[in-house]
């Protein structure tokens, strides 16, 4: 038996695989094609302070490779997860993380205080970082000193696992990974979307009622990856990889690159039972290579 | 009639409840071309078939395009259990639906499904349904339902031209089928709400599926006479059973997912 446990600090997980906010619902609407208990984690909706009526349609559009959404944090508000979400899924066999974002750091720190209560979600993700909220949102993500101000904020509300998740869309990644670890992140989730567009020459009108979007898929896996690798290589607190990946090949990249545990986002519209098939799959890969603590391979890219 | 209506929504929400929704792999018996850009794939189940109601789709997964990366969503147009078949109304529009129309006897398709509601079968009642274009496509099995259910049944298909009125034969099981094309070349010349029908008989219930401009003018229509109309719509989507959130339509009460709140709206909850 290989060893496919990993610890994201205190925070430990049967297996590397977790689900990518926004891209796994609440859980529940992957229950009709696995088994929740097989994977290592889940992230559920962005959740937000108040109900958010997200973005107008067309929200979405294909691209070579990839998908832009700007469904934009379409949200019934903390509170009704609490409420209505909460109990409904707080069985599951799995580590639930709450994805949690705002407009104001208040909105974080309410929202983030809140989730601190419930007993069976051992960790949120903050995300500052989307793409598709006017205020708030990516701009958080984009600068150290406000990157800083609202994980420093939250840290002092949140007693649990605290995971900042980062934006793509900065100069250099590193520096914004350094500030929300100075100020008391336990991890760093990369990457969130590329803010891309798409056009119709036809019609010369966007796709995208927002014009602009966020681009996932196989499309931006060098860049995650890329930036993987560069965080791992910057901070010492564990990283939790993401961006395109479709397959326990893919996964197994993320983690030798320096992740820790991974996300799968997209994949899931596709086939929704990936993240099963990739738990299977990266056991396989240790097999063939002889590897048997998952651990082994964290960071392992053999440069030379 | 109201009540009537109000009895069968609740019936129906507790039937979908129970509905498990599958991935996997079907086979394709064959392949029908119906005219130069629409064909009818029938594709067998290798165990066998759930329920599937009228209105509810499926999304395909189609290979070897190097332009097509999510599944494509398409409505049910047929079930036959004796086969245990599903028949996909397809149009060749893209990359994708080209590769579909390449399928031959023996490939292998995979298919999640069945998603997203339903339409309302009423009982005894006289009821239109208006296809255009590809939006035909879940009426022949609406037709069928409702035919069972004791309803009187008329099929109206706007089409561009004579080539494009097709399974005509197949409608004529079910009941009344009526043809409007925009060119004159069969039926009556113009669009499907201007036909004389229209104008003839007193409907009960009216059921369509289309281009928009189109299916606002049904809704219109029925508004005019209080008449129940129910529209499938076709947003595009990802994911097809509520992840993503991409398909929104917005509706009386916010936004809702087109493909498990949906596809079939009552027009009276769309903001039209």
């Amino acid at each position: 038996m290989v060893n496919l446990g990993v610890k994201l600090k205190d925070l430990s997980l049967k297996n590397p695989v977790m689900t990518a906010s926004g891209t796994f619902g609440f859980g529940e609407e992957f229950e009709d094609f696995i088994d929740l208990s097989n994977l290592g984690g889940i992230l559920v909706k962005g959740t937000t302070r108040h109900h958010r009526e997200g973005n107008p349609y067309p929200r979405m559009a294909e691209t070579p490779s990839g998908m832009l959404n700007a469904v934009g944090l379409q949200n019934k508000g903390v509170e009704n997860f609490c409420k209505d979400i909460y109990p409904r899924i707080k069985h599951y066999d799995t580590n639930i993380l709450v994805n949690v974002s705002g407009s104001v750091i208040e909105d974080y720190v309410e929202t983030a205080a809140m989730i601190n209560e419930l007993e069976h979600i051992p960790a949120i993700e903050l995300n500052i970082s989307c793409p598709n909220v006017k205020e708030g949102g990516m701009a958080f993500g984009t600068s150290c000193a406000s990157a800083a101000s609202v994980v420093k904020a939250v840290r002092e509300v949140y007693k649990k696992h605290l995971m900042v998740k980062l934006s793509p869309n900065v100069t250099d990644i590193t520096e914004i990974a350094k500030a929300v670890e100075a100020e008391g992140a336990d991890s760093v989730s990369l990457i969130n979307t590329l803010l891309g567009m798409a056009i119709d020459a036809e019609t010369r009108k966007p796709l995208l009622s927002t014009v602009t979007g966020g681009l996932s898929g196989p499309a931006v896996k060098p860049v995650a990856l890329r930036m993987v690798w560069q965080v791992f290589n910057a901070v010492n607190i564990p990283i939790v990889g993401l961006g395109g990946i479709m397959n326990a090949k893919d996964a197994i990249e993320f983690i030798l690159a320096g992740a820790t545990a991974i996300q799968i986002g997209t994949a899931n519209f596709i086939d929704p039972q990936v993240t099963e098939k990739v738990v299977v799959g990266i056991e396989e890969y240790m097999k063939r290579h002889n590897v048997q603590d998952i651990n082994d391979l964290i960071g392992a890219l053999q440069i030379q | 009639m109201n009540y009537l209506c109000l009895d069968l929504f609740l019936t129906d929400i507790i039937l979908l409840g129970t509905m498990k929704k599958l991935v996997q792999d079907f086979e394709v018996l064959q392949r029908k071309e119906l005219n130069d850009d629409h064909f009818v794939l029938d594709v067998k189940a290798l165990e066998p078939l759930p329920e599937i109601r009228p209105g509810q789709f499926v999304n395909v997964l189609v290979k070897d395009s190097n332009t097509t990366f999510l599944r494509r969503p398409l409505s049910i147009h047929f079930v036959d259990y004796e086969r245990n078949t599903i028949s996909l109304y397809i149009k060749k529009i893209g990359d994708g639906t080209k590769k579909l129309g390449e399928l031959k006897e023996g490939d292998s398709l995979n298919i999640v499904y069945p998603l997203g509601n339903q339409y309302s079968i009423p009982n005894n009642a006289n009821t239109l349904l208006v296809g255009g274009g590809c939006g035909v496509a879940p009426l022949l099995y609406l037709a069928k339902h409702l035919k069972e259910a004791g309803n009187n049944v008329t099929t109206l298909l706007g089409v561009r031209s004579e080539k494009d009125a097709v399974e005509l034969d197949a409608y004529k099981e079910y009941g009344n089928i009526l043809v409007t094309t925009e060119d004159g070349s069969f039926g009556e010349k113009g669009y499907p709400t201007q036909h004389s029908i229209l104008e003839k008989e007193k409907f009960d219930y009216v059921f369509t599926c289309g281009p928009e401009p189109m299916m606002k003018a049904v809704a219109a229509y029925s508004a005019q006479n209080n008449i129940p109309c129910e529209v499938s719509l076709e947003n595009t989507m990802a994911c097809g059973f509520g992840a993503c959130l991409c398909c929104v339509t917005e509706t009386t009460e916010g936004n809702k997912c087109t493909c498990t709140e949906g596809p079939v709206f009552n027009i009276n909850d769309l903001k039209w």
